[in-house]
């Protein structure tokens, strides 16, 4: 049964987002997604400055099995990445939702978290899939 | 409809995560394919592989059907016991199959063949045996486990259903029968053990007494690691039956004396040849951060390869592959990733051996 933390944001591509009190956000992968790849060995994460727009693939977690793309889950700047991953990329799976986040974003529109799913939302996705 | 071995039940009960192979419900990992990789270089590690098939060729039409069959040699084996491994080449010189031959006697040899090919594998043995003084048996009655790593021997031996002092004095490529089990010296992982062949009814009692023994169950993601890092090719990704083996690093597989033998595939071979060098099949090292994977593009000098292994290796914690380049390669190139160029060395394989690295980093 994997970890659903109630005060995140999540996408149907098992992405969770984390709104910060400056309205910022940080993303990172899901428990079940984590636990999906495998042990991780490689993170490559976007350029601290670069824009991208919802949807795009702008970063790679690769694990003893395969690279995978991480979707930008809104529209916006990405201010920072998780540097420690370079070196440490098991964080992702150890800790998903904390040393293991992968970037932070600066949002164009904070009106499209209401668009993304809650936690309960979320969980019913992951029922589904079992 | 997916196949199952004897020991699917007792892979879920080990916590095994399942995924398809070939059409096989087979173990991925029981935990963390880490860790069982790393057991395997350091203490002992069972993997079922009762999915590849075993192929008894009986009566005394034996050793000249193998040697129509195969691009080694059946006549290295002089003596009962022995191993051989091998390609089986279609008409084209492309490899059908890499196998291994056992000898046991003159009307008996046994080869065992990779799960998604044995099909084709026996219908092909089948069709060439016809009108042959020979049976070609599908020995779908019995199970297969891999024990592998430096304690694996020590540790499984009182536990075979051959004399265990006789198993224990096996040199490398050799094996043991006794009724239907066998114990073989060989393996997929660069590091010593066996591979055991049993009676399917047999095999979770097996199981349970290597784990009991302390032995750790190991699943078909580490297996990949490890057969990559010993530098082995895998069927359907390093060669297929449109790769010859002679531009898959196989060449030293292939048995040109005699010049009588008549192989199938020689013909095709020896024009591949006389046309000039084939493609330079490398181990490569990767320089930057990232992780090679198959089919990703490889630009040297002399043109553009490719990458049919990839992966990261546990033991030098660097990205490993093998790779098919163009012939005359140097050993400088770079492979493409998401369309950026990330310098990779070529090294000579193996990466890993007995537990120990073999490449500088």
């Amino acid at each position: 049964m994997s970890e659903v933390p109630s005060e995140l944001k999540y996408t149907s591509d098992h992405e969770w987002l984390r709104v910060e009190d400056d309205g910022n956000v940080v993303v990172g992968v899901t428990d079940h997604a984590q636990a999906a790849l495998g042990e991780l060995v490689f993170v490559e994460l976007p350029e601290s400055g670069s824009e991208v727009a919802q949807g795009d693939a702008c970063a790679v977690v690769e694990s003893v099995k395969a690279a995978s793309d991480v979707y930008a889950p809104v529209t916006g700047e990405i201010l920072g990445v998780n540097e420690d991953l370079a070196d440490t990329p098991e964080k992702v799976n150890q800790d998903p939702y904390g040393d293991g986040w992968l970037f932070r974003m600066r949002l164009v529109d904070p009106d499209v978290l209401g668009e993304l799913l809650d936690a309960e939302a979320y969980q019913a996705l992951l029922d589904e899939l079992d | 409809m997916s196949q199952r071995t004897p020991l699917y039940d007792q892979h879920l009960a080990d916590g095994a995560k399942i995924v398809d192979f070939s059409g096989w419900d087979m173990p991925l990992h029981y935990g963390s394919q880490m860790d069982e990789h790393h057991t395997v270089r350091r203490g002992a590690g069972v993997f079922d592989v009762s999915h590849m098939c075993v192929v008894d060729l009986r009566g005394g039409g034996a050793r000249s059907l193998l040697s129509r069959l195969i691009a080694n040699d059946p006549a290295k084996l002089r003596s009962p016991g022995r191993a051989l491994y091998t390609c089986m080449l279609n008409a084209h010189g492309g490899v059908i199959d890499d196998l291994i031959v056992y000898y046991f006697a003159d009307d008996w040899y046994r080869m065992v063949v990779n799960a998604g090919t044995r099909d084709k594998d026996v219908a092909w043995l089948r069709q060439h045996a016809e009108g042959c003084p020979v049976e070609v048996l599908e020995r779908r009655d019995l199970a297969m486990l891999a024990v592998q790593g430096p304690q694996a021997r020590e540790l499984a031996a009182p536990r075979v259903g051959v004399d265990a002092d006789a198993a224990l004095a096996l040199k490398p490529f050799t094996a043991a029968v006794d009724g239907d089990w066998m114990v073989a010296r060989t393996g997929y992982t660069g590091e010593d053990g066996w591979e055991l062949v049993l009676p399917a009814g047999e095999a979770v009692e097996l199981w349970q007494a290597l784990l009991a023994a302390g032995v750790r169950p190991c699943g078909l993601g580490a297996r990949d690691t490890l057969r990559l890092e010993a530098g082995m090719n895998l069927y359907g990704q390093d060669m297929d039956e449109t790769v010859s083996p002679l531009a898959c690093g196989l060449a030293w597989t292939v048995a040109w004396a005699p010049a009588e033998r008549e192989f199938i595939g020689r013909g095709a071979l020896e024009a591949e040849r006389a046309a000039g060098p084939s493609p330079r099949f490398v181990g490569l090292l990767l320089e930057d951060r990232g992780v090679l994977r198959a089919g990703y593009p490889v630009h040297a000098a002399e043109g553009q390869g490719i990458v049919t292994s990839g992966g990261f290796s546990p033991t030098l914690s660097r990205s490993i592959g093998l790779a098919r380049l163009p012939a005359g390669a140097s050993d400088r190139c770079e492979v493409e990733i998401r369309g950026r160029r990330l310098a990779a060395r070529v090294v000579s394989p193996p990466f890993v051996r007995h537990g120990e690295p073999r490449v500088a980093l």
